[in-house]
């Protein structure tokens, strides 16, 4: 895998990051959005941010599936684990993030609940498989608790499709997918504080880069989808860098090893066979959003844990359900830096994390965290 | 009632002292560790008193899953983990208890290999299996084999590692490559759905102590990374010194495997367990002489200098990124867990 050292080269690195910084028009401001929490932490991980003239500041987007589920959600979830009757399968990072009370699904399973840590959906269908195959008496209900963007969804939507053609009694899916274009129109449209857009990676490669486009040209802002390799980010910056000094407002992509104009049809109609849009859909930090989210269709409904299981708090996410003082929707915004939310590195810590950018290491948070927090010196 | 070493299991009254154990003992553990302070068959172990030195003492108790894995097994690890603690601290090695929880259920041919594993890996290090206990749960409520060891060493007279000792400019050296034990037990796990062929480091660490003490033997302190990783082996000793440690990513020993399942998993090596590495504090001044006695010996021949030590700010870990960048290296929130995207 030399591809891992080739987007690290620190030769090129420093050489493009000379390149960009003779762009720059220091009189003028580049705010870039990076929307996706793999860029952020790529640009905490690597420092990338110090390499770049004090007029290029990063926003960190709301892109990490894990920060922006509601905490309801998460109850929803320990509601759904409570029942002895049900194993409930987890993505790694959604374990920890509390819930409205807040308890998380590890300390769940350290009291008792039967929760399984999953790398992929297939395993949690596998596990159905094989509670399909025991006796009926010892047979439990497996739930998977699905998490992501456009990434992870087209997956879930596979291993329903799956339980529907092999006719298990014993799986069903707590849907909590979100779209990517829904939420950047959100976004802007409530007057974010950006002048470009990094476009994220992986989404692109299942939407397509053209998804992007009624965005860019309503809200008169470019977009350059990226990789995620530092040498990714930095071409990207560059080409934002571009366009802003040149008015332009186009969809780019930096990133044509993974992504094309139209993305992958086939996974596109694997969700749109499976899932359709909710009217609405709560995302932590910045509120119920029209159509941002996946729920499983009727045709489906077997398999739909929130149809299965009486799930109370799942339907309404109260205003007071967030922390107060807590200003991740700011921070999502590019409004405020993490430092500036008065919680930050005092209540709110990635052990104690209370609002959506601490939950996840790739949260805005908790990548400052984790990775500039302490920085007390300049750079020598 | 002879064993069925190739299809028993092991059963409660293997941990209940009644004739099963004592066919598990005479069969298995004083064939595998014997040694004349162990055959006694007292209930304590009598040792000779140190010639010179202090006594050194430390206790490990481990629980991998799962119990063989590439590059080893729990019953080496149970040797290697202890060992290394004493050797960290500057003690030539010499005993070991093995107290081991089976789970009821366990094939015994798992447990003769691991015993056989960890009878030859003491036997390696010349440390001897002194004493030991058995004790059998019922089945579900262990991981198979739980196995704790205790050490007992010798610390040579004039030999005083602490972390007290460290003093900004100070180096930092470490032994070899990071995390590949972690990453070799993450790639084991079912569920992961790729092979690779990292291999845990585990190993005894003793000999090549006792290599660096020679050529350098104002070294300030060594430490062994295991869980938390490198990050949180210097998080300690920054905090502990009042220091600041400073680590270059670029001086970082990583294989290339390694780097691959992190990429792939969502991990940083930074953070993963290490079973045969070893961190060293010294002196400016005998960082290359440490240097090349480490990379002279076979478990030292990928050392390398990583960081160096400074005054501020106190108790923190930073790290020069491949590009010159700065960035903190923090302590892990909880247990390292894979990202969904």
């Amino acid at each position: 895998m030399r591809y891992l050292t080739a987007f690290r080269d620190p030769q090129r690195v420093r050489a493009l990051a000379a390149m960009i910084r003779r762009e720059v028009d220091a009189s003028r401001s580049y705010r870039l959005l990076e929307f996706c929490g793999g860029h952020t932490h790529t640009i905490a991980r690597y420092g990338l941010a110090d390499l770049l003239p004090e007029a290029i500041r990063f926003v960190h987007g709301p892109g990490c599936p894990v920060c922006i589920l509601p905490s309801a959600r998460i109850s929803a979830a320990l509601e759904i684990a409570a029942d002895p009757a049900v194993i409930l399968c987890a993505y790694g990072d959604t374990v920890r993030v509390p819930g409205i009370d807040g308890r998380s699904l590890l300390q769940a399973k350290a009291a008792g609940a039967d929760v399984r840590i999953v790398y992929s959906a297939a395993e949690a269908l596998q596990l159905a498989q094989q509670q399909q195959q025991q006796q009926h008496r010892h047979q439990r209900q497996v739930v998977f608790f699905a998490v992501g963007f456009e990434t992870t969804a087209p997956a879930t939507a596979w291993v329903i499709e799956q339980a529907a053609t092999q006719r298990l009694t014993h799986f069903s899916v707590f849907c909590n997918h979100v779209l990517t274009p829904p939420a950047l129109h959100a976004l802007l449209g409530e007057g974010a504080a950006v002048d470009g857009l990094i476009g994220p990676g992986h989404v692109s490669a299942i939407v397509g880069s053209e998804a992007y486009q009624p965005a860019v040209e309503r809200f008169a802002k470019p977009l350059v989808v990226a990789g995620f390799e530092p040498l990714d980010l930095l071409q990207a910056v560059w080409m934002l860098v571009q366009q802003l000094n040149a008015g332009r407002c186009e969809v780019e992509n930096q990133y044509r090893r993974g992504v094309d104009r139209i993305g992958n049809r086939k996974a596109q109609e694997q969700m749109a066979a499976v899932f359709e849009p909710r009217i609405d859909f709560t995302w932590r930090g910045l509120g119920r959003l029209p159509a941002s989210g996946l729920g499983i269709r009727e045709r489906y409904a077997a398999f739909d844990a929130e149809r299965r299981f009486a799930v109370h708090r799942a339907a309404h996410q109260r205003h007071d359900d967030e922390p107060r003082h807590c200003a991740c929707g700011a921070i999502l915004r590019g409004h405020k830096e993490p430092a500036e939310c008065p919680l930050f590195a005092t209540r709110c810590t990635p052990d104690t994390p209370q609002g959506a950018c601490m939950v996840s290491a790739e949260g805005a948070c908790a990548a400052d965290y984790h990775y500039r927090y302490h920085r007390q010196r300049a750079i020598r | 009632m002879a064993i069925d070493w190739v299809h028993g299991h092991v059963e409660l009254a293997h941990g209940g002292g009644a004739r099963r154990m004592h066919e598990l003992i005479e069969e298995l553990f004083y064939p595998a560790f014997d040694n004349p302070i162990l055959s006694r068959g007292e209930d304590q172990a009598v040792l000779p008193s140190p010639l010179n030195g202090r006594v050194a003492v430390t206790t490990d108790s481990h629980v991998v899953t799962p119990l063989f894995f590439p590059g080893g097994d729990i019953g080496a690890l149970a040797v290697h983990g202890t060992i290394n603690d004493l050797a960290v601290g500057g003690a030539q090695p010499h005993y070991l208890s093995v107290a081991l929880i089976l789970e009821e259920g366990l094939a015994l041919a798992d447990l003769r290999r691991i015993i056989e594993s960890l009878a030859a890996a003491a036997r390696a290090a010349r440390v001897e299996i002194v004493t030991g206990d058995t004790k059998v749960v019922e089945r579900g409520k262990g991981d198979g084999i739980y196995i704790q060891t205790t050490g007992v060493g010798t610390v040579p007279t004039g030999v005083e590692l602490s972390a007290q000792a460290i003093r900004p400019g100070d180096r930092l050296l470490l032994s070899g490559t990071l995390g590949d034990h972690g990453a070799a037990i993450l790639s084991a796990r079912s569920g992961v759905g790729f092979t690779s062929p990292i291999r845990s480091d585990s190993a005894a660490l003793h000999d090549l102590v006792a290599v660096m003490l020679e050529a350098a033997p104002e070294i300030r302190c060594m430490r062994d990374p295991t869980r938390g990783g490198l990050a949180a082996t210097l998080h300690e000793l920054a905090r502990q010194s009042g220091t600041a440690m400073q680590i270059y990513e670029s001086a970082l020993p990583l294989q290339p495997e390694v780097v691959s399942a992190c990429e792939l998993l969502g991990f940083d090596p930074l953070y993963l367990a290490n079973e045969g590495k070893l961190v060293a504090v010294c002196p400016a001044e005998a960082t290359e002489r440490l240097l090349k006695a480490m990379q002279q010996h076979p478990l030292g021949a990928q050392a390398a200098i990583v960081g160096e030590v400074a005054a501020e700010p106190p108790g923190f870990v930073e790290m020069e990124t491949v590009f010159g960048s700065w960035r903190t290296v923090d302590w892990l929130a909880g247990e390292q867990l894979p990202r969904i995207c």
